[in-house]
């Protein structure tokens, strides 16, 4: 199951379009996502409830993990790039 | 002529009949099945995804968006399904519903700030789950003609419902000036007020006149009302855009005018306007924002980020207001009974000190290098030995101008000994009205005692600036009275030397301003203190700067 460290480059976290845009990448992806901080509990990144009560502000870290299948690894630099972007600027 | 009262929101005038919302509640028991609660769920997610689709305004797209998700996240499914585990016909789902919510919800609320927000996205979506459910959601509400929409309070998917293109004016009974209500018509553009007692009693199809700016709504006006309304609105809007620069008076009197910020946005917005600085930066956006309290190097890149755009100007910057209507979760954790009268404001140094060190260090820190004029303040400042504790504290950074938020009747009253202390005060209108009123301000079922045209407050402001001139210190304002121009115009009568409002409304101000004397600003705000009534002081107080 491939997965990646990535910092937060939104301003306000994991909350609002760039939360949005997370889910609904993951959820349209077919396969299973979770998020969570390293070393913390992670959770199905397919759900908006449960990433935004992770409470991820920017500069936190989040490691997200998907599933093995065909397009994992295409499937992870995307999401990477979702949350590693500030989509408010 | 009738009227009634509340707080505008969105200024402008507009006549036209009532279409009133009605907003269904009950708690009827409602009988079931797990199958039934999950398609309602999902049309209640499709509904909110179609209204996301066809609204124009942005700002609700994006809310009514979340809100389809949040309808439709495994997550929610999964809590649902294991509080209706047996596929039979539950007598009543209510509470297993709430319960399925009520989980989200506290984890949200606790982490505070921006997330806490998103828990009225939850209520929404649980008020329409249990409205399909029971039968009693209302009919897609269409306006066929012009009409001033009334409602208890409007929420994103009501506004979502409505084609707002023919919505005159929005009047509601609850909410305040930072209601969704509040933002969705100054989006449009069109007049609104909020906190309306009394508006729901009026008969469907009434004909109103809808003053934005007073917050004022007249029954059945006639066309002399109507005329005198729209000339003065119009008068008052060309003014505005006709006069720039530093503000003056008519006889040439300068007066300082300041916005209010919280965020480098803020700042830029309140250089646009024209104004010689900042008149209040808010600093808890920052904390409000974090689940832990912000390294020293995080504000300081934060605060760096308003005065870069601020260069040559004042900042005059309050330290964290954090308690009563603003808690930071990790700062005010323990549950007051009363927290606007508790541990807020510089009291946090009973229990939070060095919070508040950190932050004077990361203020000062911050400035070094950029050429502003800093001017530095605490919150609820009480005492003269709550002001020597700040102002040593403060100049002990290297902090040059230091002063106090004057929001207490008893720094107003002992300002002789309070200012001393320090460089200036800023009067803090908002909290100093409710506490000279002891009348919540967030309680909308007091609004009329919560205002700054009271004589008893104008009066604690007056007693204050008396001490401030005999130390010849500088006082402001940087509450909304600030931004209301009559009243702009009292507190400069009663020996303000600066004012500070929000950067939409400095240009409204500065019009209003440049039509008066000082003369008549000491007049008006003598007949304003002598008043019997917050209604007399406005009264006599606009005759007099009409004249």
């Amino acid at each position: 199951m491939p997965s990646q460290t990535v910092v937060v480059g939104s301003k306000v976290g994991l909350h609002a379009r760039p939360a949005s845009l997370l889910v609904k990448a993951a959820g349209g992806s077919g396969l299973s996502v979770t998020v969570g901080k390293p070393g913390e509990k992670a959770v199905n990144a397919a759900s908006l409830l449960s990433v935004l009560a992770l409470g991820v502000k920017n500069g936190d870290s989040v490691e997200i993990t998907v599933a093995d299948g065909d397009n994992s690894d295409s499937v992870l630099a995307q999401l990477v790039e979702i949350v590693a972007t500030d989509h408010d600027e | 002529m009738n009227n009634l009262a509340g707080i505008g929101v969105s200024p402008g005038v507009a006549v036209g009949p009532i279409r009133r919302i009605v907003q269904v509640t009950s708690d009827e028991p409602i009988a079931a099945t797990p199958r039934e609660v999950f398609n309602a769920l999902e049309k209640v997610a499709a509904d909110l995804e179609n209204a996301a689709h066809h609204i124009e305004l942005d700002i609700a797209k994006d809310v009514l968006g979340a809100q389809a998700m949040m309808a439709g996240d495994p997550a929610l499914v999964e809590a649902i399904g294991a509080r209706l585990t047996d596929d039979i016909t539950y007598p009543d789902v209510r509470p297993h519903v709430t319960d399925s919510f009520s989980g989200f919800k506290a984890a949200l609320t606790a982490l505070g700030g921006y997330f806490a927000e998103r828990t009225a996205d939850l209520d929404e979506i649980m008020n329409r789950l249990l409205a399909k459910l029971s039968g009693t959601e209302q009919e897609a509400l269409v306006l066929t003609a012009p009409s001033i929409i009334v409602a208890e309070d409007l929420t994103p998917s009501d506004t979502a419902q409505l084609n707002l293109q023919f919505a005159l004016a929005l009047v509601v009974e609850k909410g305040g000036p930072t209601s969704h209500t509040a933002i969705v018509a100054r989006g449009l553009g069109i007049p609104a007020i909020v906190g309306c007692a009394g508006i729901l009693d009026l008969e469907e199809g009434t004909t109103l006149l809808v003053d934005g700016r007073e917050g004022k709504v007249y029954l059945n006006p006639t066309d002399s009302d109507i005329e005198s309304r729209q000339h003065r609105e119009e008068a008052l809007r060309a003014r505005a855009a006709a006069v720039v620069g530093p503000g003056r008076l008519k006889d040439g009197t300068h007066v300082t005018l300041l916005a209010n910020a919280g965020d480098a946005a803020g700042a830029l917005a309140a250089a646009s306007v024209g104004t010689e600085g900042i008149g209040l930066f808010r600093t808890e956006l920052l904390f409000l924002d974090s689940q832990t309290e912000p390294t020293v190097a995080e504000q300081v890149a934060m605060y760096k980020s308003v005065f870069e755009p601020m260069k040559g100007l004042r900042v005059v910057v309050r330290t964290l207001d954090a308690g009563s209507d603003k808690p930071v979760p990790y700062i005010n954790a323990i549950h007051e009974e009363n927290p606007a009268l508790g541990v807020r404001g510089w009291r946090l140094t009973r229990t939070s000190n060095d919070v508040l060190s950190r932050q004077l260090e990361a203020i000062a820190e911050a400035a070094k290098g950029i050429d502003i004029d800093l001017w530095v303040m605490a919150p609820m400042i009480n005492t003269p030995a709550e002001a020597q504790d700040f102002a040593t504290r403060a100049r002990a950074v290297g902090i040059k101008k230091v002063g106090v938020m004057i929001e207490t009747p008893a720094a107003a009253l002992h300002a002789d000994k309070v200012l001393a202390e320090v460089n200036f005060g800023s009067f803090g209108t908002n909290d100093l009205t409710q506490y000279v009123m002891a009348s919540d301000r967030l309680d909308s079922r007091l609004s009329d005692m919560t205002t700054t045209w009271h004589p008893a407050v104008l009066r604690t402001i007056q007693i204050a600036c008396n001490s401030a001139k005999t130390l010849n210190k500088s006082t402001g304002v940087c509450g909304e009275s600030a931004a209301n121009p009559y009243l702009a115009a009292v507190l400069l009568g009663l020996g303000v030397n600066s004012l500070s409002m929000a950067p939409s409304a400095v240009s409204e101000v500065r019009g209003f301003l440049s039509t008066v004397d000082f003369a008549q600003c000491v007049e008006a705000a003598n007949q304003a203190v002598n008043a019997m009534s917050a209604e007399e002081a406005e009264l006599l107080a606009k005759a007099v700067l009409e004249k």
